[in-house]
């Protein structure tokens, strides 16, 4: 799953945390935007869509194209609208298969 | 005599009438308004529904069984017409309620309508344990539901492509952003004008929900119509967990999650308020209380056509006939009559059993009690 | 917090710190509302967090946003960062989110400063992991100074592009090619704005000192590039695209696009103001008044949201709608205020005049603004252009009926990535103008809220 990240920081992290993305650590740096954190950490995909199950990621990083619309605690949140903090438990955002679709 | 139906209004009611008209081989030229129009299908919550219709006026619970019975028929023309499925499911539907007095009331509207139906009418009052078995997530505050088997849902963005692919598919000519403000007898048929263009019929149907008070007034029928604002929430969607329509939260087929009700007498504003919202979200988490932490993508507003007692009025003009007025709230519910009990009595036909009941005579009765609000 | 202020301001970049500032000096009880954590909007993101290394990185420009800003957090305005609003009415109530709860708090005046956002740039492939905005590298640059960590390739127009090209270059990052969708003919087109651009000689200097850079670096540079498409099968692994007649691939990790900025409408029309569609801009504008006021009472608008003119004319437009809004509250008379206005006018019609021929050197080339049938054109519920053109001959006559037929506009972004798109692809295959087509209905929520949230608002 992770290859090489598409982004890496020119910063020395001054503070690391570990979160949790679909259940595996990774350590990114604390207080910082979660979306950010994740493309850093090599984290590509973030969602799946709903119609094709297509993988998606981050796009605008301003709130705008909710493309990297994750799970956190059972919610879903923007990634790119949270921060990172210790123990912060991130899931793929994947709203399970339905039946009935207009595409189907 | 040019052998044409008019239809004025795109909706459901138009469109399912077109329908019928033009398996009847019937010209219909299909007359709907522009982008922005009020359209009370985008209020529509999906719901084939039987539950409740019809108290203080039998004849219209009768139509309304007629039309779900019927609706497996429609639902199947369509996908052979169109390929495309509309989802008819009909599991039952349950209506919940969250205190005693509102069960108490809705049950008794019940046995009215099915001693009034000499039986024929099938419902189940249910207590919390037996709905919590049969509707599980359901939640701790809702004190029971009454159920009927005769309700059921379908998706109503599918239903409104197969519409307008069938209307078309049958030789229905489609117009759209046309504003119909006048009705006149030629003498050899009608004419309608608006904005500066012509249509002319030898019949016409006016289905236009809001907009049939005006024309129908040019053509002596008077219905007295007035609008009733609900709002609509939807959420984002979820994994499948409701299969049952209810009368608060629908889960549609592409998992987003529909929740109702509300009446607000606001005039033309479909707009939305944060209290009602409140609300409506309230009773959606207290039904089921998974609800809770999912995200509200969108609100609207959306106007139902209401007459003075929410019941139907179809309506031939006693003075320009050949003119028909059809206004009903229940666009989806009725689409399989209006297809195949209402289109037949335009075309020439046999009028729709107790079709009498539903004219607007009624309401010169002085006798004539207003009983409900006719939802 | 109290209930009631008498004017709320929603954002905190240029032109809603500048409004604020000149109302509080007039002395007149400002909120400013912000979705981020710190002041400064996009332009100038986490500015006030920035290292002197960061800004020297970032440019002159983006440094000069510290002094507002410093000055705003100095000022003790009432200022509350982390807020999502999600509902604004038109009498005036503020609906927002902030730390999971919701609160509400009414005004006597209302400010948009919601600014822009990048203009949507459908071509094949660009849904795929590893292709993001321009706007979005310029954010990760800004917050955390993150720069792209293997192939980058930047496609498009517009001065964002150019700007984070060089910002790239200061950082040290190679960047493998600009596919540039301006061509040689735009130049010759926009020429002739010139002479009325020439007062803004300034900017035409920084713009012309960023394509030297550019140009001295070597970056492989092609201009008046069409076709492009972004191949991959889960993740961006090259961009196609033809020049000079030719067929052209570049292997490549990261794609940015970027098509020019286009200003935020959502907030306005959810509240019913009247808008236009701009020709120039290729994008609607709200309708507003000398002093920034919208058709619906007691609303203003300043910012590149009114119209993109950039952070300079933001915060102008910022003061001047500071000073209407203070006159319609009666705390200056109209004839106090006109030489300070005249001035800023001054100033602004200075900024503006380089705009015409902005807008057409970095016109959205026609594919862009018009796909083929097989792209996709609504992101969240994965809509082709194609799809919408079929619409359109089943009677579909504008964005809010196309949502009903196939749920184009309906994901969670409520039509902010399809929405030019869709207005644009109606228009032409009815062979109407887009003003005549219009644009999605805008609906609460502006942002998501949970419905416990929703339950629970104070």
């Amino acid at each position: 799953m992770a290859t090489s990240p598409l982004f890496r920081s020119l910063d020395a992290r001054t503070s690391e945390v570990l979160i949790e993305f679909d259940g595996k650590q990774i350590s990114v740096a604390d207080d910082t935007n979660l979306a950010a954190a994740l493309l850093e950490a090599g984290v590509d995909v973030t969602r799946k869509t709903a119609i094709s199950g297509a993988s998606r990621t981050a796009y605008c990083m301003m709130g705008v194209c909710f493309e990297c619309l994750v799970e956190i605690d059972g919610v879903s949140r923007q990634a790119c609208q949270v921060r990172t903090h210790a123990g912060l438990k991130v899931s793929t955002h994947s709203p399970a298969a339905t039946k009935g679709d207009i595409h189907d | 005599m040019s052998g044409v139906t008019i239809v004025v209004g795109g909706g459901l009611v138009g469109l399912a009438t077109a329908y019928g008209l033009a398996c009847r081989g019937q010209k219909v030229r299909l007359l709907d308004q522009g982008d922005t129009a009020l359209r009370a299908a985008r209020g529509n919550f999906g719901l084939v529904w039987v539950q409740g219709k019809g108290y203080g006026m039998p004849a219209y619970a009768r139509l309304t069984l007629r039309s779900a019975a019927m609706w497996p028929r429609f639902a199947n023309d369509l996908l052979a017409e169109t390929g495309i499925d509309v989802h008819l499911r009909q599991p039952g539907g349950f209506s919940l309620f969250l205190n005693h007095e509102d069960m108490a009331e809705e049950a008794g509207q019940l046995r009215w309508i099915r001693e009034a139906l000499e039986g024929k009418y099938r419902f189940e009052e249910l207590g919390p344990e037996e709905l919590r078995r049969r509707l599980p997530g359901v939640g701790a505050e809702v004190v029971g539901a009454c159920y009927s088997p005769d309700d059921g849902h379908i998706n109503p963005l599918l239903l409104l492509r197969a519409l307008t692919s069938a209307v078309q598919r049958r030789g229905v000519n489609l117009e759209t952003g046309c504003e119909v403000q006048k009705i006149e007898n030629t003498g050899s048929g009608y004419r309608l004008t608006g904005n500066g263009r012509t249509w002319e019929g030898d019949r016409v149907v006016l289905a236009a929900g809001l907009g049939n008070q005006s024309l129908a007034r040019q053509v002596g029928i008077s219905l007295g119509l007035s609008p009733n604002r609900g709002q609509i929430l939807i959420t984002e969607r979820l994994p499948h967990f409701l299969d049952y329509p209810t009368n608060y939260v629908r889960q549609t087929g592409e998992g987003t999650v529909q929740l109702g009700y509300s009446n607000e007498s606001t005039g033309l504003n479909d707009g939305v308020s944060a209290s009602v919202m409140s609300d409506i979200a309230r009773r959606a988490v207290a039904c089921f209380p998974r609800l809770a932490n999912v995200q509200l993508v969108r609100a609207w507003g959306a106007l139902r056509v209401l007459t003075p007692d929410g019941f139907p009025i179809y309506q031939e003009s006693p003075s320009f006939p050949g003119v028909f007025a059809l206004t009903c709230h229940s666009g989806v519910t009725l689409a399989a009559i209006h297809a195949y009990e209402v289109a037949p009595w335009i075309a020439g036909g046999p009028p729709p059993d107790e079709l009498q009941v539903f004219s607007d005579q009624r309401f010169k009765n002085p006798d004539y009690k207003v009983t409900s609000n006719g939802h | 917090m109290t209930d009631h202020v008498p004017v709320i301001v929603l954002g905190a970049g240029p032109a809603g710190i500048a409004a604020a500032m000149r109302l509080h000096a007039e002395g007149v009880k400002v909120l400013v509302l912000d979705e981020q954590a710190t002041p400064g909007g996009q332009i100038y993101r986490e500015v006030s967090l920035a290292s002197p290394k960061r800004k020297e990185l970032l440019g002159r420009d983006y440094a000069a946003g510290s002094v507002a800003v410093a000055s705003f957090i100095k000022s003790g305005i009432d200022y509350v960062p982390n807020a999502s609003v999600w509902l604004v009415t038109a009498e005036r109530e503020v609906h927002f989110r902030i730390a999971g709860e919701t609160r509400v708090i009414s005004a006597d005046r209302i400010l948009f400063c919601s600014g822009a956002y990048e203009r949507p740039m459908p071509v094949p492939g660009w849904t795929l992991p590893g292709v993001m905005t321009a706007g979005a590298g310029q954010i990760l640059l800004k917050t955390g100074a993150r720069v792209p960590n293997g192939a980058v390739v930047l496609a498009g127009t517009g001065p964002l592009l150019y700007l984070l090209a060089v910002q790239y270059l200061n950082a040290g990052v190679k960047i493998k090619a600009l596919v540039d969708t301006s061509a040689r003919s735009d130049l010759m087109a926009a020429a002739r704005y010139l002479p009325a651009a020439l007062p803004a000689w300034k900017q035409l200097f920084k713009g012309i000192s960023l394509m030297a850079q550019i140009r001295r670096a070597g970056i492989d540079w092609y201009q008046g590039a069409t076709d492009i498409q972004i191949e991959g099968k889960v993740k961006a692994q090259a961009i196609s695209f033809t020049h000079k007649g030719a067929q052209c691939r570049v292997d490549c990790d990261l794609v940015l696009l970027h098509q020019g900025v286009v200003p935020n409408t959502h907030p306005t029309l959810s509240i019913g103001a009247e808008h236009q569609w701009d020709e120039g801009q290729v994008c609607w504008v709200t309708k507003q008044d000398q002093w920034g006021a919208l058709s619906v009472p007691g609303f203003f608008i300043a910012g590149d949201g009114a119209g993109v003119n950039g952070a300079e004319a933001a915060a102008l437009q910022g003061r001047l709608a500071g000073l209407g809004i203070a006159i319609s509250l009666e705390k200056l008379t109209t004839k106090a205020a006109e030489s300070e206005a005249q001035t800023i006018r001054r100033s602004w019609e200075k900024i503006r005049c380089i705009r015409p021929m902005l807008e057409r050197l970095y016109r959205p080339i026609q594919s862009l603004q018009l796909p083929a049938d097989d792209t996709i054109i609504c992101r969240c519920e994965e809509v082709t252009a194609g799809a919408v053109r079929q619409y359109a001959a089943l009677g579909c006559l504008g964005p809010n009926q196309a949502k009903a037929f196939g749920r184009c506009g309906m994901g969670p972004c409520q039509g902010r990535q399809c929405g030019l798109s869709v207005t644009q692809i109606l228009a032409d295959a009815r062979h109407v103008s887009p003003s005549e087509v219009g644009y999605y209905r805008i609906r609460p929520p502006l942002k998501p809220i949970t419905l416990a949230e929703l339950v629970n608002e104070k």
